[in-house]
């Protein structure tokens, strides 16, 4: 009846279809010895054009595509890679966005409209519905469009704001291979090492810091300075005042 | 009594089963076989009731008559607005169709078949709406399963 099994059976999402889009994270044993080839200039080269020119599909489905749209606006141009050219035809796009939910009725037709898309084809899963089926866990909406196509990027939000989508579409282009650069999670170990690096050189810097704030961040239930009767002394003051300027003006009044 | 009733009665002698009003609002409960005449009287009376704001139902398992229709009236001289209820049956569930008194009624009673199963008799056009065509079963009932995947992780504390 439907793409949705009844709960407690496995959850199975489809495989991914083109080994090409994991290139860059053969072994590394293929990838040093690639590197001494000409071959791989070509295919970086080849993979730095698909990635400077990737061509959407217009697929927005649902709310996701108003942040779709906010990611071409000029504030975060997504035509700074070569993504504004959004095609209304598959058959001229590289990039299926998918940005809303999906509904049981219309999974055919984006089964039909991925199928009429030419290799190389990438999808982006963009937002919480098109992932996982969002916060509608039920009979009409398909739990995850990654159980009818093969899947890239996930961006995860309930719209993702438009940064995030930006990132997913980066994170899209270095697994393409943008000018030979590593992946996006080998991106991010690098960087945690580099921090933990100069942790490690600015420690004593780092110790003095917290030596300053030590006794500051928990305040302790003897040292609450005594904050009522400075407030209480306050309000005293204002309203003295307040009736001085009051008598004033009722000396004043009578002047019409 | 209010006088939407005093319509029907007048149109339709026991046509009015119960009569209910809460914070503001007049729900006239009538028989499913009288609610055409019902409709028109409403329609074409003093408060001319032209306007048919949506037809609607409820699913109580265990109610004699299961499937409770709610058809929402709108006065547009008067701005009144009048609720008409109607118990379709629990078994093979039908009502005559209003298509011929407001044909809006068309979309709204087959979003009610094909949601909830009520047939209406006399509809030009009675097919599945807003599901694939070929779905099996009518999601809203109360024997409907929820669906959806089942969640993981959600024992976890």
């Amino acid at each position: 009846m439907a793409l949705i099994p009844p709960p407690g059976a496995p959850i199975r999402r489809s495989p991914r279809t083109d080994d090409h889009i994991d290139w860059d994270l053969r072994d590394p044993l293929t990838a040093e010895v690639s590197k001494g080839l000409l071959t791989t200039t070509v295919e970086k080269a080849i993979a730095w054009t698909q990635t400077s020119a990737i061509w959407p599909a217009t697929f927005g489905l649902a709310c996701c595509s108003i942040e779709m749209m906010h990611t071409l606006s000029p504030r975060l141009d997504m035509g700074r890679f070569g993504a504004e050219y959004f095609r209304g035809t598959p058959r001229q796009s590289d990039l299926m966005i998918v940005a809303g939910r999906l509904t049981q009725k219309m999974a055919p037709v984006v089964r039909h409209i991925y199928d009429q898309m030419l290799e190389p084809k990438w999808v982006i899963s963009m937002g919480a519905c098109a992932s996982t089926g969002g916060v509608f866990n039920n009979y009409a909406v398909v739990q995850g469009v990654d159980k009818i196509l093969p899947v890239d990027v996930y961006v995860p939000g309930c719209p993702p704001r438009p940064e995030g989508l930006m990132e997913g579409i980066d994170v899209l282009r270095k697994k393409i291979g943008v000018n030979g650069q590593v992946t996006s999670t080998e991106l991010i170990a690098q960087r945690r090492a580099e921090r933990a690096e100069w942790d490690k050189q600015h420690a004593a810097e780092l110790e003095a810091l917290r030596e300053m704030s030590a006794g500051h961040d928990v305040l302790q239930a003897g040292d609450a300075p005594e904050v009522e009767p400075v407030v209480a002394e306050a309000q005293a003051e204002a309203l003295a005042a307040a009736e001085a300027r009051a008598a004033d003006d009722d000396a004043e009044a009578p002047r019409a | 009594m209010s006088d939407v009733s005093a319509q029907i009665e007048a149109a339709s002698p026991g046509a009015v089963v119960a009569e209910f009003e809460h914070v503001g609002e007049l729900t006239v409960e009538v028989q499913k076989e009288r609610i055409v005449e019902a409709c028109r009287a409403l329609r074409d009376g003093p408060s001319q009731y032209v306007l048919l704001s949506d037809v609607t139902c409820a699913d109580f398992p265990h109610e004699p008559g299961r499937f409770r229709l709610a058809y929402q009236l709108t006065s547009l001289a008067t701005g009144a607005r009048v609720r008409l209820r109607a118990w379709a049956g629990a078994l093979d569930p039908e009502i005559e169709s209003v298509t011929s008194v407001w044909p809006g009624a068309n979309w709204m009673e087959r979003e009610v078949y094909d949601q909830f199963g009520v047939r209406f008799s006399g509809h030009p056009d009675l097919c599945r709406i807003l599901n694939p065509l070929d779905w099996e079963g009518h999601p809203l009932r109360r024997d409907y399963p929820i669906g959806g995947e089942e969640v993981q992780f959600s024992d976890a504390v």
